[in-house]
């Protein structure tokens, strides 16, 4: 049995063989095949002369995996009795996460305010704002870390910096989003009986703008605490410095306790703020 | 009624509170050295100063190598976790198979995935087959699977199910419903959230060199523990022109896809 469908078309339903516009579309399809063709050709072009420039190739997957094999293996069973060691960098952990998420916060709600079109008119205060928030953004967690070590030393603090611009470029830029997408009836009302720009803000931007605020800040909060679980590897502080060290000295059988832990606290949490995400919104 | 909601408010704002003033006063402080303020003000200098030799050096290991290094890394990487989550998609998603339990252990086995950190699934992979960018490859292809699929199989679960039910009715097996019904309603769509993936991963490919796993990351650590600010500062430049201009050109193709 032949199919007879267009795999271009999405919705198309198995065509009436033999009717006119079977040629029609024919002749119409060839030209598109050959460009997806040779669209394709490009494709594995590109990843085949990649896999050659850094020399990855399935062979040597082949050779590794044996090894991830034993590396398993020697994880097993975890060494349970190191659990009230990690016990104290775990809540290090957390807290690096939680202080980072609120210090970022802070500085965010302004920098939303200023660069939302409705609340500032001004394009020269919201474009370099703006601009600001995305080259914060385009540097990953784990950069700032690395160069907060290299000034601060090497400990908490540095990771806890790292985290808080990271949530300030992220919070800033959602809410001022959300500030741009309010309703401007309360605002047009309130403008309407002489109210002044503060007054403006305070009972008519935040109490629409507060509950997606919230939601964003445990949003963060999430991407931090999986962030913090690796800042030890730069030497920010938190669990991942005992688990570089575990792996350091082979002891793959510690390595799994504290991968298994991490894994748990970040269930936990996701798990929770994503529960009081849904009430809020 | 309103007092008891006000009084609920002002519960949640002072929790927040205690637990914000509970996690400040366990970071300790010692980072403040009286050396920080020295050693940012010869940051700012390196970064107003960038290391411009360092873009091209013709015996290699320069700045635009270690570039095209982290973008191959995170496009292979990519590759490898689009190849690999399309039977992830399958097993979540939710009407491709008749019993409930199934789909259901797809998706939590997908979950376990994704809180995996990807430095984490990066250092086991340098133990397992040594540092280097393959290491960098293999933990993108296998941290990328746990989003990817749970989009792919939510798309595959959004499909119009008119094409299926025609094609089993005309006798069609498992396989031919899937290749002819279902694949070309969600290729559109998965095409688009594999470059959105791309985006994420190549900030993730910028900081796996940090471990050693290949790309930018490691003359950047190398940089800093040495302390040689310029050429920090032409590396980070380095990296948010590749992010800014790898972004553009994949939201431009995205909106094209769609």
């Amino acid at each position: 049995m032949r199919l007879d469908i267009k795999s271009t078309n999405p919705t198309s339903t198995p065509s009436i063989p033999s009717s006119p516009n079977d040629s029609i579309s024919n002749a119409l399809d060839k030209p598109r095949r050959g460009k997806r063709i040779a669209t394709w050709m490009l494709f594995i072009v590109i990843l085949v002369v990649c896999s050659l420039y850094i020399d990855v190739t399935p062979y040597q997957l082949f050779v590794g995996l044996p090894e991830m094999g034993v590396l398993l293996k020697e994880m097993f069973p975890p060494d349970w009795s190191y659990l009230p060691t990690i016990w104290a960098p775990t809540l290090q952990t957390i807290k690096i996460a939680v202080a980072g998420t609120i210090l970022g916060a802070i500085p965010a709600i302004p920098a939303a305010l200023f660069s939302a079109n409705n609340i500032t008119p001004f394009k020269s205060v919201s474009l370099p704002i703006r601009t600001l928030l995305n080259l914060v953004r385009t540097v990953p967690d784990l950069l700032f870390a690395a160069v907060f070590v290299a000034v601060f030393g090497i400990g908490p603090f540095a990771g806890m910096l790292a985290l808080l611009f990271f949530s300030f470029g992220i919070i800033a830029k959602l809410t001022y989003e959300t500030v741009e997408a309010i309703d401007p009836g309360p605002l047009e009302a309130m403008t309407a009986v002489g109210a002044t720009r503060i007054q403006l803000i305070v009972f008519g931007v935040i109490p629409q703008a507060l509950p997606a605020f919230i939601s964003y800040l445990l949003y963060t909060f999430e991407i931090n605490i999986r962030a913090a679980t690796v800042l030890g590897f730069v030497g920010a502080g938190g669990i991942g410095l005992l688990l570089n060290q575990s792996l350091g000295l082979f002891r793959y059988d510690r390595a799994a306790t504290i991968i298994i832990l991490t894994l748990a606290v970040v269930l936990i949490i996701d798990n929770a703020s994503t529960r009081i995400r849904r009430k809020l919104l | 009624m309103s007092r008891v909601h006000h009084l609920r408010k002002w519960m949640i704002a002072l929790f927040i509170l205690v637990i914000f003033i509970w996690s400040m006063l366990g970071l300790d402080y010692q980072g403040f050295q009286s050396t920080s303020k020295v050693v940012s003000l010869s940051i700012l200098k390196g970064f107003m100063h960038p290391d411009w030799a360092y873009v091209y050096l013709p015996e290699g290991e320069d700045l635009l190598r270690e570039l095209l290094e982290t973008l191959v890394i995170s496009i292979l990487g990519t590759f490898v976790s689009a190849i690999l989550c399309i039977p992830f998609a399958f097993w979540a998603a939710a009407n491709m198979s008749r019993l409930r339990v199934f789909p259901g252990v797809g998706k939590f086995t997908l979950s376990v995935i994704r809180v995996f950190p990807e430095m984490i699934v990066a250092i086991l992979f340098i133990k397992a087959v040594g540092p280097g960018s393959f290491a960098g490859v293999l933990a993108l292809g296998v941290h990328s699977i746990g989003m990817l699929a749970k989009l792919f199989s939510e798309t595959i679960e959004g499909v119009d199910p008119g094409p299926q039910e025609a094609l089993i009715a005309c006798g069609a097996n498992k396989l031919q419903i899937i290749r002819f019904a279902v694949i070309p309603q969600v290729i559109p769509q998965i095409l688009s959230y594999t470059l959105y993936r791309f985006e994420i991963n190549i900030r993730s490919a910028t900081t796996l060199g940090l471990v050693g796993a290949g790309g930018i990351g490691t003359p950047l650590i190398f940089a800093l523990q040495v302390r040689n600010w310029n050429r920090v500062g032409v590396i980070l430049l380095g990296i948010v022109l590749l992010v800014v201009i790898t972004d553009f050109i994949s939201s431009r193709l995205r909106r094209k896809i769609i």
